[in-house]
């Protein structure tokens, strides 16, 4: 009972997630106790779904163009030609995570303006670290007789590259997408203060009306959606892991 | 900051060169980096604007070149400045020589822009602004990442890391107090809340230390007792990684209900500065945000322990407690510090956050120049948050290596 009990779980937040994305008037007994006498309970300013959309589309555009840029900057720093910047990248990424979001996504203003494009950046910046670290753990820690190996059948550099490092670095890698997700879902929120289209536009409304029922549904559909995905690519690394034989 | 890279040789003249230089060989050999770093440079002192000239602090500005913005020869002696960083840059040389090109480029530039702002504004103009354009950022990130690849290879010890920041603080007290930078718009943003920014200061430290200390006087226990009881463990874990997930402002905003009920139900709660907004939910969110490293940590560092340890302390005879204090908890103790890092840091960052649900802090200038669209007001609440943030990384950095029993490389990140 205890091997299904959490998937179980999880296949319930997600049906709960989806009807009260689909239709949140239906839950309205639950959340009006939280509110005063003549307030919403329900976020009625916008749809909450096309919200979560949003939140998504966000997020996912930034951590894809993260993932590559991280990804391609590792190899780089791990091939010969790039082997003086390692020490270095290894610094800035250290610093890097000293930048809060806020910071980061307030310092973006000026220059693109308000609205999503701060947001993305923010987001891209800031996903950048966890997958970049990954990866450089991953391609520096591969068993050296494996690379030996590649080498002996006469592997060219570049297809050891992809046939042999990136495939076995793929679950490590993985593993800092999810952590750059689950920061980044959280961090958007914090996009609508300067006016991106996220779910944070809920809880801030929330916050400025005084609704405790706006800030709730709002902190726990970003809650939700990043346990399920947190999940979700739990359960790819570990299929890719077995996959590679490291677990 | 901390790392140990390939090229951490002590004279450093030879550092990860693939091509020779003969006895009589006159090949001029490139730095890659420093490649990147005369590209970054050249860009922005050539292709950006140094100085914005605004009328008033929200409307958009002027930008204009080095040369326009500072009298010529001001302008052309940081030009030559700058020429001869890059060079250093550009060759191998030693990383001590970088360092210095590095600290007098920053140096120069710092200088420049304050004098840019007095030159800039018209004389008995209160309202003009002077802000740094996009050039002199380039030009300061160029530097700072000269100065940080040199640091990388010197790789310096704990000791001497804080001693470069101690260094650097004071540099930039001094800055500050010659009132060189009053020009500037964000000087002319702090001037005029002065007392405020203090205030404020005083309460985001108050707010990101006293969460971590909170945190770490029940995560520690916490950690341990998970340590020992191991069922108890993946339910408490889990319990704090589902807390992970919700974003901060909406915890933030969630506990504002169940801490004003507790204000104006719980006598004395109110006396003690519970409240439904304000500093309190701030103080809880970050809290609860801290416990998942500071317990996760306690019991990676505790399992660490070696067995053989352990056994040791047993046959000479120690109690369970003497174990804990005189052997657990000391070689777990840089996995602790880490976990302290990474608290620190994240609720430095977080605090800022807080300002929305009047928590204070540096958020506060930071939310009230995002709604005033006076970027001069977010700066101000933005740089002394990286600012403190990047410190105490720095010297918590050096703690965690000076408590790791294993001298180089071993730490854990």
């Amino acid at each position: 009972m205890r091997a299904w009990a959490p998937t179980i779980l999880r296949g319930l937040l997600l049906v709960v997630l989806i009807a009260f994305l689909l239709s949140p008037g239906s839950f309205e007994p639950l959340l009006k106790p939280l509110v005063q006498q003549n307030a919403p309970a329900i976020y009625n300013q916008g749809s909450l779904l096309s919200l979560a959309l949003l939140h998504l589309r966000t997020v996912f555009i930034a951590t894809l163009a993260a993932t590559i840029i991280a990804v391609l900057l590792a190899i780089l720093v791990t091939r010969p030609f790039g082997t003086e910047f390692l020490a270095l990248s290894r610094s800035l990424v250290n610093i890097g995570q000293t930048f809060p979001p806020v910071a980061v996504l307030a310092l973006a203003v000026p220059a693109v303006g308000f609205g999503e494009k701060p947001t993305l950046i923010a987001l891209f910046l800031y996903g950048l670290l966890p997958i970049f670290e990954n990866t450089l753990t991953a391609l520096t820690n591969l068993p050296r007789s494996v690379i030996e190996a590649a080498r002996g059948a006469g592997m060219t550099n570049f297809q050891r590259l992809m046939q042999i490092e990136l495939p076995l670095s793929l679950p490590v890698i993985v593993a800092g997408i999810r952590l750059s997700v689950v920061i980044s879902l959280a961090t958007a929120t914090i996009g609508s203060t300067v006016a991106a289209k996220t779910l944070g536009e809920v809880i801030i409304a929330g916050l400025q009306s005084n609704n405790l029922a706006f800030v709730l549904q709002g902190g726990l559909i970003v809650g939700a959606l990043a346990v399920l995905i947190y999940d979700g690519l739990s359960a790819i690394e570990g299929m890719l892991a077995r996959r590679t034989g490291s677990a | 900051m901390c790392q140990h890279g390939p090229g951490a040789q002590a004279s450093g003249f030879f550092i990860g060169g693939e091509s020779l230089i003969g006895r009589d060989g006159l090949r001029v050999r490139f730095d890659k980096l420093g490649i990147v770093i005369a590209l970054l440079a050249a860009y922005g002192a050539l292709w950006s604007s140094f100085a914005t000239l605004k009328p008033n602090r929200i409307v958009q500005g002027k930008a204009g070149s080095m040369l326009d913005s500072l009298p010529a020869w001001a302008g052309w002696a940081l030009i030559g400045v700058l020429v001869v960083a890059i060079a250093a840059a550009l060759f191998r040389a030693s990383p001590w020589i970088k360092l210095i090109a590095a600290v007098a480029a920053l140096a120069a530039l710092t200088l420049s822009i304050g004098y840019a702002a007095t030159f800039l504004t018209p004389a008995g103009n209160t309202y003009a602004r002077v802000s740094p354009a996009s050039g002199f950022w380039i030009l300061l990130f160029a530097f700072a990442l000269l100065a940080a690849d040199a640091i990388t290879r010197l790789d310096p010890p704990p000791g001497m890391r804080v001693l470069f920041l101690l260094l650097a603080a004071v540099a930039i007290g001094a800055l500050l107090m010659s009132g060189s930078w009053n020009g500037l718009s964000i000087m002319k943003e702090y001037s005029g809340r002065a007392d405020v920014f203090w205030v404020e200061a005083g309460k985001h430290v108050e707010l990101a230390l006293g969460s971590l200390f909170a945190a770490v006087l029940v995560g520690l226990p916490l950690g341990i007792l998970c340590h020992r009881v191991a069922p108890l463990r993946d339910g408490v874990l889990n319990t704090l990684n589902l807390v992970q997930t919700i974003p901060s402002i909406a915890l933030f905003g969630v506990l504002i209900a169940p801490l004003g009920w507790i204000a104006t139900n719980v006598p004395g709660a109110a006396a003690i500065g519970i409240r439904g907004i304000g500093v309190a939910p701030a103080f809880v969110a970050l809290f609860l945000y801290s416990l998942l490293p500071v317990v996760a940590n306690t019991v990676v560092g505790l399992a660490g322990v070696p067995r053989a340890a352990n056994d040791a302390a047993r046959g000479i005879g120690m109690t369970g407690r003497q174990r804990l204090f005189k052997i657990e908890f000391p070689l777990a103790l840089p996995v602790i510090l880490t976990a302290i890092r990474i608290v620190l840091v994240q609720n430095i960052g977080m605090a800022t956050i807080a300002a929305l649900i009047g928590g204070g802090g540096f958020g506060v200038f930071v939310f009230q120049g995002i709604g005033q669209t006076a970027m001069d007001l977010v700066l101000l609440g933005a740089v002394p948050t990286v600012v403190l943030a990047f410190a105490s990384a720095v010297v918590l950095d050096a703690l965690i290596e000076m408590n790791s029993l294993v001298p180089n490389g071993a730490r854990s990140a």
